[in-house]
């Protein structure tokens, strides 16, 4: 019986694998064109210097020693590091506040829930613009604007960010907060805990994999902003620093950007280069992070 | 006791009140967008937060002159995007939902390499990609809307394969089995037994797709031929990019035009959309 159920998947298998040229050919082929040619050309032609792809030649570690070097992807970094952590910590403090808040069954959960998480959908220029005549109308009044001060665009894009992600860690949050085990809360108060302690030794410690993701996903979504950070203040104010003009509010995502399409002097193999060790920054902090926090998950 | 239950429920009542304030701060932002539409230009910067009376008032003047500001008629914009959502949403859920039910099944070691590729280009930003992509696409002639979809199935099929392969070894063997039995080819058992019970993670990832594709603003910008393509992002970025000073009144105008399909995809799917967006999470 088991034997003939055997062969009887065996060729269900051999069977469907003469059909693969029709299951896996379209998405195989999209993906050699939209991901794995375009990445492997990349890394090739982040060793290169070029203008066209045709007339790209050799030169070695030459590009990286010039994008570590440029003082723009420097700041752009420390800018983007900085911007990263700020967001991160204030976006997950205040997701999990509104999220804990939500699940407490006071009235009205669901209208408070439908209008935090609303301004996720909208997409991030449409964000840039709206925010930068919300921030020059306050601004104006005092005689300024978003584009005068690296200050203003710095929480400028902080306040925006907040404003479009909280909602979507909060959802992340709910889903977490109303699968902990209502029995262990229910003990942890007959045990004389009183609701802090509840919260830190209980609910905290079994909501950690929402945290982890959560955590994960507001530092990887932080050092990749881009659309936000062109529509809101698109890098400006510049100022002069050793002969260089920096830009003092672009992010990493946008000094590439720069790099590759705006600025004529350099060749692209450097904006290449800066791409290169931007993805090595962006996936290496994931895998980091994740295997951080997972290592404090409750194992239930 | 009945003290400290009296207790509780003030403290929630404390609660509602909080978060109300709140929600009207959230919403404002949109009511600033709503209010300055309908402002003339000049008054938009210096009285910004004021109702639209009087002299201010421009009535529909700005909705009539954003339709053809930037030299782009604006529907125009819209088309495209609807174009562009529609085909690269309908072709990513087809196809990655075939190829990831094969790779679950047949599991082949050329399957293990496609899904460990698929997982890994998650991690990848399109900073990374952006300028070799843009060059592929152009040199196979994929920058027009009915083309791009390829690209977006390229680029996209990382996280939809991913979420498939997790539902569909979640499925007993035993069903697909039967169907065989019965007489099904693959064929027949993807579309007939596998894909009805794909339908709500279909949906899921179908929501992730359309917010990503609707909303992108790089890879069309890339892609396209702008002067000759736009979507509703790139139109409202070029409104800024082509002149010194913008009529903001008109751009306001545009941005709540926008938005409105948006606010009403979203108050009509809202239960699925944030399904949809706890299950997208999984991927850390």
């Amino acid at each position: 019986m088991r034997k003939k159920r055997i062969t009887n998947m065996n060729s269900q298998i051999r069977q469907t694998r003469l059909w693969s040229p029709l299951f896996l050919g379209p998405v195989v082929a999209a993906f050699a064109i939209g991901f794995v040619w375009p990445f492997i050309q990349g890394i090739y032609l982040s060793f290169c210097e070029f203008k066209l792809i045709k007339d790209a030649r050799l030169t070695g570690f030459g590009n990286y020693l010039k994008a570590l070097q440029d003082p723009t992807f420097r700041h752009a970094f420390w800018f983007t590091a900085l911007f990263a952590i700020v967001s991160l910590v204030l976006i997950n403090v205040l997701a999990f506040a509104v999220a804990y808040a939500l699940t407490q069954g006071i009235k009205g959960s669901n209208l408070f829930r439908t209008v935090f998480f609303m301004p996720n959908l909208i997409g991030g220029i449409v964000l840039g613009y709206i925010w930068s005549m919300i921030f020059d109308g306050i601004l104006g009044r005092y005689g300024t604007s978003i584009v005068m001060d690296s200050r203003f665009g710095f929480w400028g894009l902080i306040i925006l960010v907040g404003w479009q992600q909280i909602g979507y860690m909060m959802i992340i949050y709910i889903a977490g907060l109303q699968a902990v085990p209502g029995d262990m809360i229910e003990a942890a108060r007959i045990d004389g805990a009183n609701k802090w302690q509840t919260l830190f030794k209980v609910t905290i410690p079994n909501v950690m994999p929402s945290i982890t993701i959560c955590t994960f996903l507001g530092l990887t979504n932080g050092f990749k902003l881009f659309d936000q950070n062109l529509a809101l203040t698109g890098g400006q104010p510049i100022i002069q620093a050793d002969g260089e003009f920096v830009k003092t509010t672009e992010m990493l995502a946008l000094n590439i950007y720069s790099t590759f399409y705006t600025s004529n002097t350099t060749s692209k193999g450097v904006a290449q280069a800066k791409a290169v060790l931007f993805f090595i920054l962006v996936a290496g902090l994931g895998l980091l992070q994740l295997s951080y926090t997972r290592k404090r998950e409750v194992q239930q | 006791m009945k003290s400290s239950l009296s207790a509780e429920s003030r403290r929630k009542m404390i609660l509602s009140v909080v978060l109300a304030v709140i929600c009207i701060i959230y919403v404002l932002p949109v009511l600033a967008v709503i209010i300055n539409s309908f402002k003339i230009n000049t008054y938009v910067k210096t009285d910004t937060f004021a109702i639209p009376a009087g002299e201010m008032w421009a009535g529909f003047a700005n909705y009539i002159k954003g339709m053809t500001f930037g030299n782009y008629p604006f529907w125009k914009s819209v088309v495209f995007s609807v174009i562009i959502t529609v085909l690269s949403t309908t072709l990513i859920l087809l196809f990655t939902s075939m190829a990831a039910w094969y790779i679950a099944r047949v599991n082949s070691i050329f399957c293990k390499v496609i899904y460990f590729l698929c997982v890994f280009s998650m991690v990848v930003p399109f900073q990374m990609v952006m300028f070799t992509l843009s060059k592929t696409a152009d040199t196979l002639h994929l920058n027009t809307p009915w083309t791009i979809p390829v690209v977006y199935l390229g680029f996209g099929a990382g996280l939809a394969i991913f979420m498939f392969v997790g539902f569909v070894k979640s499925i007993p063997l035993a069903i697909e089995e039967a169907a065989s039995i019965d007489g099904c080819g693959p064929l027949r058992t993807f579309f007939l037994v596998v894909m009805p019970m794909l339908k709500p993670t279909l949906i899921s990832v179908g929501i992730l797709e359309i917010m990503w594709v609707w909303n992108d603003y790089l890879l069309p910008v890339l892609v396209l031929d702008i002067n000759k393509y736009r979507t509703i992002p790139i139109h409202i970025q070029y409104l800024q990019g082509s002149y010194g000073t913008v009529d903001l009144g008109a751009m306001m105008a545009l941005i709540f035009l926008a938005i409105i399909p948006v606010v009403v995809f979203y108050l009509t799917c809202q239960k699925h959309i944030i399904r949809g967006v706890a299950a997208g999470a999984v991927k850390g």
